[in-house]
């Protein structure tokens, strides 16, 4: 509430306190030591105690109602008695039945489906001070609250209504302490100062402020240094909307104006009536005991009852009646007159009545379209009623909403008295308080009707919760010998074939072709055996939009396959940007970016793989290089996974030695790093670990025996496994190692994942020196993973470490017997050369998505030393080595 | 110099924290006040007690609180007085 008097507060209230005699200072002192004592005590109370005090509390206050109703009126001589004691009755029964059964103490919510409980925390010590409008009830309503969260309270009242409010605080406390609360639990400064308040707004003991008075107590609060809740000041606009139901509308306004003598601050300040309605809005008023001023009287009332220098409303007219104001005036008036109203031409400081009036005078304004009224209330609500309350009178949903939109009141009333509708519980649901928050604009930090939960400390007490996971591989996967025959019960009438040269020379596509259901039209479209290109895609795109295509066979490696993947994508929805899709996530189901949804074409994706490592006819990921930035995008979701996977070895069968090596060890790294994932699960884990049984078991056979039929079959399914693995619980640092090393020196994916592969798994095995946030893991298990897989080999020991150990020798067996090199430095790259290159390497790897679900989380320093181990060679891959404590 | 051990009963906290203090004569090597029945403290208390903290200051005697709650543990690092003892389970 501004009055003028509150107003000059704002530079009047001192935050210094050397001033203060040292007397005042130790009584000051024995206030909050008192009330702190209280608090502590009071922490122990249950629920049910607490309760208990309340509705005595409350019993108390609606008995002496009228009482202390009488004493504010007479000590403050503002407002209307009979209002007050229903202010006294709102703020006990009203906040009682608000609050009665809600709890305070311990758990006071809980949200079992979110696996979080909140629970209370006493503020501790409250300073509040309270206005001389609504001093008594402001007084009960603080008081009950305190008591309902178990704080105590040191009340500082305005001087002019000292008197009645700290007769309630006694009424208050006595019956407290009668009741059980603690001695001490509330107590009113006597003879109360600014140079009090600015005291025990900075006493380190104080645990909030609660300043419900003029801005210049509010902001004398938020600048204390202390958590604050401050009410701000009001200038409420009213739309009288022409759909109106009027006869409702007028009886609301009047009944809320002359509420306690308009002193209640959310009350009508402005009324802009639509013109449609504007005489008959006004003649009701009339009728219903307003007098309506013409322009002279308008004048006369201006001059009255505001303050020419400040343009604020004029003390000595708060509260008071509307005969009153109009004898202040000069205006000759009926006697039982309730409501001066004054039609305004605009508002600000030349319509001085546009101003926030805590009196019964009204301003309207006549508007001549809803964008003339609209405006008009925006008006009005920014010249000084940012963020408290609003009005609007209307049966247009479309008006209401707009005006709720545009203006900026933490209540907006709709259809009901703005006064008695602010304090809540009353005409609506908004929560009972005699303290309106109002929001930056107000300069307050909430825009809530301040209640019992703003005198608490919520903790929320938020527990593990079990983070849904998923696995997600083809609908259909067929798999071993001749299973591409598979083909023909997939029904279609445009088929394309995406394939590699190569493999239509090798005779692979009329393979396929001839399992292809009867009377289906087959294109083929051959495409570089390269990572794809744009152009690719688009030529690709263009044969599947040409064709009207119902199917796409991919027949090839990750590449083809991966062209295919992002052909389907563009030909179902050509509007998806692919470097748009491709942006960066850190957990796939938050990801920002969505894949479409809307499809212009389907088509069935079969995936044929023709190598035994990528198993990309099962991955939802696919690369796409654009040539034209030097880009290379990676798409990642599960939309782009193929709907069919067909594993025939048969297409593996002629693989050279080299490519059998390769490929089989970037199966084997994506089993062992989707095995020990942070994203790993026992779906996965089953997939990694069969996958690495066969990788150890196959490989070997299917590289010195390529003709070897089950061990080819064996090896292909394990890399169809192995990506089921890693589809869902993605790969780790090994990968972003091979990815950028790869990449720089032009060595084979697989070659590259090789040189770290030990190396790796030592590092993984260790101590990490930091760890990774993972919500999917409980502990750090990668050690324990590996002596699992260890144990599956049969490759021995007794410790984690000795079977890490093992598991790293066994890898390096395998690598030596696969013919790879033992080191970078075999590959011929000088020292030199590495040196120069390894600062980049370790960014390039640092920025790869893959070592996000890594178990451990690389640093800059680590990644170095990792690539300078993978140069020295495979010696060095020692658990427990270097820098790396072992776990055990 | 030896403890000395009090029982301190829930309905009599003030009482028995005075006659610890008037007891209290600096020939003690430690006094430990055992609050094991006490569930709860009021604002009463809390005086006594940091009246009884300052005599045993006074008199160099070490006082020790066994089988305080945590609720009144707390209770007494709100009002700053777990400081002045040591606590013992």
């Amino acid at each position: 509430m501004v009055t003028t008097e509150r107003v000059q507060e704002r530079v009047q209230i001192p935050l210094a306190v050397e001033v203060l005699s040292a007397e005042r200072i130790a009584y000051l002192d024995g206030l909050v030591r008192q009330a702190k004592t209280a608090a502590a005590v009071f922490t122990q109370f249950t629920q049910e105690e607490v309760d208990r005090i309340v509705k005595a509390m409350v019993l108390a206050g609606l008995e002496q109602a009228q009482h202390l109703a009488r004493l504010a009126v007479e000590e403050t001589r503002l407002g209307v008695m009979e209002d007050k004691v229903l202010k006294n009755m709102v703020a006990t029964e009203f906040v009682y039945n608000y609050i009665k059964d809600k709890r305070t103490v311990g758990i006071i919510r809980e949200f079992p489906e979110r696996n979080l409980v909140e629970m209370a925390e006493p503020i501790g010590v409250i300073f509040s001070l309270t206005p001389i409008t609504n001093p008594t009830s402001t007084v009960l309503f603080k008081c009950i609250m305190a008591i309902k969260t178990r704080n105590a309270v040191i009340f500082s009242p305005h001087p002019k209504a000292w008197h009645c409010c700290s007769e309630a605080v006694r009424i208050m406390y006595e019956i407290a302490v009668k009741h059980g609360a603690p001695e001490g639990v509330f107590t009113c400064l006597e003879t109360p100062t600014l140079l009090d308040n600015a005291f025990l707004m900075k006493h380190k003991d104080v645990g909030l402020i609660d300043a419900t008075g003029g801005p210049g107590v509010v902001k004398a609060a938020y600048s204390s240094g202390k958590p604050a809740l401050g009410v701000g000041a009001g200038n409420t606009p009213v739309y009288l909307e022409r759909t109106a139901d009027l006869n409702t509308a007028v009886v609301d306004i009047i009944v809320s104006k002359t509420f306690d003598n308009g002193t209640i601050c959310a009350s009508e300040q402005t009324v802009v009536i639509d013109d449609e309605i504007y005489e008959l809005a006004l003649k009701k008023f009339a009728d219903l005991g307003a007098h309506v001023c013409n322009e002279k009287e308008t004048k006369q009332l201006e001059r009255t009852v505001i303050d020419p220098q400040t343009g604020f409303m004029q003390p000595m007219a708060v509260g008071q009646k509307a005969t009153d104001i109009a004898r202040f005036a000069g205006l000759a008036v009926k006697p039982n007159t309730k409501l001066l109203i004054a039609p305004i031409q605009g508002v600000g400081r030349e319509h001085p009545l546009s101003v926030e009036k805590l009196f019964p005078v009204l301003a309207v304004y006549r508007a001549k379209s809803v964008a003339e009224a609209l405006r008009v209330c925006v008006e009005v609500n920014h010249a000084g009623g940012i963020g408290h309350t609003a009005v609007i009178f209307s049966r247009n949903d479309e008006i209401i909403r707009k005006f709720g939109d545009v203006i900026n009141a933490g209540r907006i009333i709709v259809n009901s008295p703005g006064s008695v509708g602010a304090l809540g519980a009353v005409y609506n649901d908004l929560v009972p308080t005699f303290s309106f928050g109002c929001g930056t604009g107000g300069g307050n930090s909430t825009t809530d009707n301040v209640n019992i939960f703003h005198y608490l400390n919520i903790k929320r007490l938020a527990r593990r919760t079990q983070t849904h996971m998923w696995f997600r591989v083809p609908n259909q996967i067929y798999f071993n010998m001749n299973a591409v025959e598979n083909l023909r019960q997939f029904p279609s009438l445009s088929t394309i074939i995406v394939t590699s040269p190569l493999l239509e020379q090798m005779g692979h596509v009329d393979i396929v072709r001839r399992h292809i259901c009867p009377k289906t039209h087959v294109h083929v479209q051959v495409i570089p055996d390269a990572e794809p290109e744009v152009k690719v895609i688009t030529q690709g795109v263009e044969a599947l939009n040409f064709y009207k295509a119902d199917q796409i066979i991919a027949l090839g490696g990750g590449s083809v396959i991966d062209a295919a993947k992002i052909m389907k994508l563009k030909y179902e929805s050509p509007e998806a940007d692919l470097e748009y899709l491709a942006a960066p996530f850190l957990d796939l189901r938050k990801r920002v970016v969505q894949y479409p949804t809307e499809k212009l074409n389907r088509a069935r994706l079969i995936a044929i793989s023709t190598t035994s490592g990528t198993g990309s006819e099962v991955t939802p990921f696919a690369v796409l290089t654009d040539k034209a930035s030097g880009r290379k995008v990676t798409l990642a979701d599960y939309s782009l996974t193929p709907d069919v996977a067909i594993v025939d070895p048969q297409f593996v069968m002629s693989m050279p030695k080299g490519l059998t090596a390769d490929t089989g060890i970037d199966c084997l790294t994506h089993a062992l790093e989707a095995g020990v994932s942070n994203y790993a699960s026992p779906y996965t884990d089953s997939s990694a670990m069969q996958a690495i049984r066969m990788v150890f078991k196959y490989l070997p056979i299917a590289y010195e025996h390529p003709q070897d039929e089950e061990a080819r079959c064996m090896m292909h399914n394990a890399a169809c496994i192995a990506a089921m693995a890693f589809s869902n619980a993605s790969v780790g640092v090994n990968h972003a190692l091979a990815h950028a090393f790869g990449a720089r020196f032009g060595v084979a994916h697989g070659r590259a994942n090789a040189l770290m592969l030990p190396h790796v798994i030592a590092y993984n095995a260790a101590v990490p020196t930091k760890f990774m946030a993972s919500p999917y893991t409980k502990g750090y298990v990668a050690h324990k993973k590996y002596a699992t897989v260890s144990d599956l080999l049969g490759l021995g020991g007794h410790t984690v470490e000795e079977k890490v150990r093992n598991l790293i020798q066994a890898t390096e067996q395998l690598l030596d017997q696969l013919g790879f090199p033992k080191s970078i430095a075999e590959l011929g790259i000088s020292r030199e050369e590495f040196q120069r290159a390894v600062p980049e390497l370790a960014s390039i790897a640092f920025d790869d998505p893959s070592w996000r679900s890594n178990p451990r989380m690389p640093l800059m320093t680590e990644l170095v030393e990792l690539f300078w181990k993978a140069y020295e060679g495979r010696g060095v891959a020692k658990v427990g080595g270097t820098s790396q404590k072992q776990l055990v | 110099m030896n403890a000395v051990f009090l029982n301190i009963e829930e309905t009599r906290v003030v009482q028995a924290l005075r006659e610890a203090g008037e007891k209290l004569d600096g020939r003690e090597g430690e006094v430990v006040l055992d609050f094991s029945s006490v569930r709860r403290i009021d604002s009463n208390a809390l005086p006594a007690i940091e009246e009884l903290a300052r005599i045993a200051d006074e008199k160099s005697v070490k006082v020790a609180l066994r089988g305080v709650n945590v609720d009144i543990y707390k209770v007494l690092k709100l009002v700053k007085l777990s400081r002045r003892f040591s606590f013992v389970n």
